[in-house]
């Protein structure tokens, strides 16, 4: 009888526990579109990682930068593994302030595997001067820097309604169900079309923000897929180890009048 | 420990050990007799040691990497996930066992409450015990602050201006503490040197509370004494050795689960946002082992006697030894403190709980009773329980639970003569 009452005192602190994560901020349920990086064998999908970096460059990195992100990282296993050619392309369009060279002055150079991504603006008070007082954050770890993570920022991206008719909007202010008080400063970035994919798939809004999202996962936990094979590993490693010494362990205590 | 004296067999261990006498140090080690009948609650020693020892292995690597400077602290943290061999797998271990550590050191904590060993003649294990777990606090907490997210600057203002509550010199330490008028730079460097430096404290105190354990042996789950060594106890090597590698390698499955699976779910969002000194977060929250320490602080309305209350938290855990006056070591013959037990499990994880929510309405309600009850256990339960309650019978030895049960009047004691 004790032990089942010390069972519900248990079971009902873990509840408390577990309803404590939901915050009271976000008033609607975020949208959940299911991610291939979830879970015990999730991986990224190369071509969706290509398809979302493409959304990235055409749209998102006209105001956001990903400044922890090197172009060699383009080509990274586990990434979306374009070719060291392909990469090198890639980079070769970006232009990069080098120097001093050996006359002292800096100059410009098309950019190379080994530098970090070129961002839309010379600092962050060019940017917020850009966009109305907002800063567009850096996304290189945007998706671990908010509460819900990829699905949060998706709901945000497919979250844009028309404001309900008691809300009135300030000029360059918009609408946005998922936003934590339902106000963002960013236009929708996203409507169908807006990019015409390389390879191909239709680009709807939903398809371009599942992609793009899906590129923000990476950019921010690039060695995600090492992780999840790694960890895989452990435990099975460690799993095997406890059973032997588990055995080990009621063999030399067979010699003792006592449990383990 | 052992009853006979150690000589090594080899000419040179003689020759050596004569000098340093580490061979029998470590002949000790192995002898040194073990109550058999110690359960699982008492694998955590073994398992806090490994922690300490893997805290400051990880620490070393990132440290390597790591750039203390307001500027470049989050960026090089950045560049040990991405560009270091295995750096992200070094600082998830590293910020994810530091949750492991604090897990293992409740349960090592709760189950010395439990069990009552603390008491004649471990107070002083027990009291280097409590010393390092306030170090271990401060080190997490700086050890929080490095990244230099949100939450590491803004935890860290909220933390050091708590000093700021000190009487008439209150202003002046806090700018001491901080090197300056705000947390900044000179803030984060002297917590990268103190992050580095406590560990080796803690390690020092650690092999104390080692030392002072071996004085008078362990106290053991029905919590009498026991004669050492003797039919009740077992070497340590390689009894309790293996029962202890068991018990870690099953609490490395876990803590494998986390750093692989789940490496930020302990940790707060915002603190992958680069600190930045105008712009407040919505809710700042410490992380979760210091949760009911937090909650008590908020729920005194004047800031002093807020400070002094969580630093009477702790407190009172250090004068436990003479708070609980019950001459009975173990809950299983209290059952009336058994009770009062679960009870401040529930109290404690209640604050957990509230620390976490906004200090507002029904939680500051709850706060506040789960606070006094907090102190009402300690300072009034206790003491009145040592005097009043009604003890059950407890064996003379171990084997009797084991084979005799505690039926048999003729070899239980009563409570007095203990």
């Amino acid at each position: 009888m004790k032990i089942f009452f010390k069972h519900i005192l248990f079971f009902t602190i873990f509840l408390i526990y577990g309803f404590s994560s939901f915050s009271a901020e976000q008033s609607y349920k975020l949208l959940e579109p299911g991610w291939s990086f979830k879970g015990f064998f999730g991986k990224f999908d190369r071509a969706q990682l290509q398809r979302g970096y493409q959304v990235y460059t055409e749209v998102c990195s006209a105001c956001h930068s990903v400044k922890y992100l090197s172009y060699r990282n383009l080509s990274q296993q586990g990434g979306p593994e374009f070719s060291d050619q392909q990469a090198k392309i890639i980079a070769s369009q970006f232009e990069v302030i080098d120097g001093p060279n050996s006359e002292g002055e800096m100059f410009t150079r098309p950019a190379r595997l080994s530098d970090k991504f070129v961002g839309p603006y010379a600092n962050e008070q060019a940017a917020i001067a850009a966009n109305g007082g907002a800063y567009p954050p850096d996304m290189s770890v945007l998706v671990k820097a908010r509460q819900g993570g990829a699905d949060y920022i998706y709901s945000v991206l497919m979250g844009y309604e028309d404001p309900p008719s008691e809300i009135i909007l300030d000029d360059g202010v918009h609408y946005n169900k998922y936003m934590p008080g339902n106000k963002i400063k960013m236009a929708k970035p996203l409507s169908a079309g807006a990019v015409s994919y390389v390879d191909g798939t239709e680009s709807s809004e939903d398809q371009m923000a599942k992609d793009v999202v899906a590129f923000l996962a990476w950019a921010a936990e690039p060695h995600l897929e090492a992780r999840h094979k790694i960890g895989f590993r452990a435990i099975i490693y460690l799993f095997i180890i406890t059973v032997l010494v588990y055995f080990g362990m009621k063999k030399l205590w067979s010699r003792i009048e006592s449990k383990v | 420990m052992s009853d006979h004296e150690y000589t090594p067999k080899s000419k040179l261990g003689k020759w050596f050990n004569d000098r340093l006498p580490l061979l029998t140090l470590s002949n000790h080690l192995q002898e040194y007799p073990t109550p058999k009948n110690l359960n699982y609650w008492w694998t955590f020693g073994g398992i806090l040691t490994f922690c300490l020892i893997a805290q400051i292995v990880t620490g070393v690597i990132l440290a390597m990497h790591y750039v203390a400077s307001a500027d470049l602290a989050f960026g090089s943290v950045e560049h040990i996930m991405r560009d270091v061999n295995y750096g992200w797998l070094m600082r998830y271990v590293h910020a994810n066992g530091a949750s492991m550590f604090f897990l293992a050191v409740y349960i090592h904590i709760f189950r010395a409450l439990y069990y009552g060993s603390y008491k004649s003649p471990r107070e002083v294990i027990w009291i280097i015990g409590m010393i390092i777990y306030f170090l271990m606090m401060a080190t997490a907490f700086m050890g929080y602050v490095l990244p230099w997210g949100q939450m590491s600057f803004w935890g860290a203002t909220v933390i050091t201006n708590l000093f700021s509550a000190i009487p008439f010199v209150g202003e002046s330490i806090t700018n001491w503490l901080w090197g300056g008028y705000a947390v900044g730079n000179p803030t984060l460097t002297r917590f990268y040197s103190l992050h580095y430096l406590l560990p080796f404290l803690i390690f020092g105190l650690v092999i104390l509370h080692i030392w002072a354990l071996h004085i008078p042996g362990n106290n053991n789950p029905i919590g009498i004494e026991i004669k050492k060594p003797s039919k009740d106890t077992v070497p340590f090597h390689p009894y309790i050795v293996i029962k202890d590698l068991f018990a870690l390698l099953i609490f490395l499955i876990v803590f494998a689960f986390f750093v692989f699976y789940s490496p930020n779910i302990l940790g707060h969002a915002d603190n992958y946002i680069e600190a930045n000194p105008l712009v407040t977060p919505s809710h700042i929250v410490p992380e979760w082992y210091l949760l009911p320490f937090y909650a008590i602080l908020r729920s005194i309305p004047d800031k002093l006697f807020g400070v002094i209350a969580m630093f009477a938290a702790i407190f009172v855990l250090v004068i436990l030894p003479w708070l609980d006056t019950s001459k009975v070591r173990s809950a299983i013959f209290r059952p009336l403190y058994k009770q009062f037990y679960w009870f401040l499990v529930a109290d404690v994880l209640i604050l957990g709980y509230v620390g976490a929510m906004p200090a507002e309405g029904l939680y500051l309600l709850v706060a506040r009773i789960a606070t006094a009850y907090y102190f009402l256990h300690f300072l009034f339960i206790l003491p009145v329980l040592g005097a009043k309650e009604k003890t059950l019978d407890v064996p003379l030895s171990l084997t009797e639970p084991v084979l005799g049960g505690l039926s048999n009047e003729s070899i239980v004691k009563k409570k007095k003569e203990i």
